[in-house]
């Protein structure tokens, strides 16, 4: 029954799309779990979450879902959920993206949000691979790991999401696995409720194609992999290159304030504003207060 | 539905993809999986109600009852009302 689960069947279209399309075991399906519980224990009602994706298995994230949800086009979530964010600032906007999504097609996208510091929440599914298009390499197939479209081993070198979002200056970038379920709640809670761009990179499996493609096992061997290369950043930070090689820390990479985008451009427009008003005559000052004040209704 | 143990569970075979996941990291390994790969109550009354099967499953098919989980904390902060509707 059901009713016997309310978060399943308070947030997601349980009578229409489920079950899922995902493969079975793919982690996508647990991270939307953490997301649903994230959301519930923050206490946004579901008009005032809006969920934007792009094009890939992650992309489909919000189908499931009953917020309010934009599906858009590969690489391009990050532009929609800028306008969204810009046009109606009391949303909250959380953008779900593949790391093909992220930062290949979309890579620039990324890099400029995390510069401009808007305030939106970012989650990249890191499955190592593009899974929706059958595995080709993607900007984060480790050097050496196979694709279809590397299959003597991919001769790149791999982008590390959740740094790469502290360089391009994210107020928070944090990391957690589909397996570490329990800290990828708390991770994506904090991540939202974080003032300016927020990003959580979730590392998880696709054995259908990466795990099969590089002899990894099965989705259960490929959680384990998880559990045991996964290391807290505390404890990363005091161990050297060498013994960091395979691993990668999980936690919280950055947590700092910046003032964020809408902040700053509404000084902008306030100085714009004042700017103008000593060129207005006496006429054009009323008409423009007359405007503003319709603006505020 | 098992209610051997303390804590109930039920596992929802309509949305079960038989993944294992819920067996494989079971702390107290109360579940297993049968030839066909669906997941059983192998040893409910070992269940720890820890909930980590139902976290875990990527297919929203599997849910544990404790006696003493408090109904609104399960709600969510706003309280609201689950209201009686279809089933999945
Ligand atoms: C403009 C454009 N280019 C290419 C594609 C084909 N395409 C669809 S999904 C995808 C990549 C999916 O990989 P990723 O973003 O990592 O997501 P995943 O499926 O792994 O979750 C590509 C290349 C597309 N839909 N649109
Ligand atoms: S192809 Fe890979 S990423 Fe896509 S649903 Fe299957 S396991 Fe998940
Ligand atoms: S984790 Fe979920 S989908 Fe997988 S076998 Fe267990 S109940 Fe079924
Ligand atoms: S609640 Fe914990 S102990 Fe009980 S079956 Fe699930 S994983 Fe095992």
């Amino acid at each position: 029954m059901i009713e016997d689960r309310p978060l399943i069947y308070k947030y997601l279209r349980h009578d229409k799309k489920f079950p899922h399309v995902w493969c079975g075991g793919c982690g996508i399906g647990i991270l939307l779990g953490s997301l649903i519980r994230a959301i519930d224990h923050l206490g946004y009602t579901k008009d005032e979450v809006v969920l934007v994706s792009g094009i890939g298995c992650s992309g489909r994230l919000p189908v499931y879902v009953d917020f309010n949800t934009l599906h858009t086009t590969h690489g391009r979530a990050l532009t929609f959920a800028t306008g969204v964010k810009l046009a109606k600032p009391e949303l909250k906007v959380i953008i779900i993206m593949g790391d093909g999504d992220a930062t290949a097609i979309g890579g620039n996208h990324f890099i400029h949000a995390a510069r401009r510091n808007l305030d939106l929440t970012a989650i990249i599914v890191n499955n190592n691979i593009y899974g929706m298009t059958g595995g080709q390499y993607s900007p984060t197939t480790p050097y050496g790991q196979r694709a279809t479209t590397a299959v003597y081993g991919s001769v790149e070198h791999s982008f590390n999401i959740a740094q790469l979002a502290v360089c391009a200056g994210a107020v928070f970038a944090a990391r957690g696995t589909v397996y570490h379920v329990r800290q990828l709640d708390g991770l994506i809670e904090k991540a939202l409720l974080k003032n300016g761009f927020s990003v959580v990179e979730v590392i998880s499996q696709c054995h259908t194609h990466y795990g099969r493609l590089n002899k990894l096992g099965n989705q259960i061997d490929m959680m384990k992999q998880q559990r045991d290369s996964a290391v807290p950043v505390e404890k990363a930070r005091k161990m050297s290159p060498e013994e960091m090689e395979g691993k990668f820390e999980i936690g919280i990479l950055v947590d700092r304030e910046a003032p964020n985008y809408l902040e700053q451009y509404n000084k902008v427009r306030q100085k714009a504003k004042n700017a103008l008003s000593l060129q207005l005559t006496k006429e054009e000052k009323e008409e423009s207060e007359r405007r503003e004040a319709l603006d505020k209704q | 539905m098992a209610k051997k143990g303390k804590h109930s569970i039920a596992i929802y075979q309509s949305w079960c993809k038989r993944c294992g996941i819920c067996a494989a990291f079971c702390p107290a390994q109360v579940l297993a999986q049968d030839e066909a790969g669906n997941p059983y109550l192998k040893d409910p009354d070992q269940c720890t109600g820890c909930q980590l099967c139902q976290l875990r499953c990527p297919d929203f098919a599997i849910n544990v009852k404790s006696p003493r989980k408090k109904e609104d904390k399960e709600l969510g902060k706003n309280g609201e009302k689950v209201e009686e509707g279809t089933n999945a």
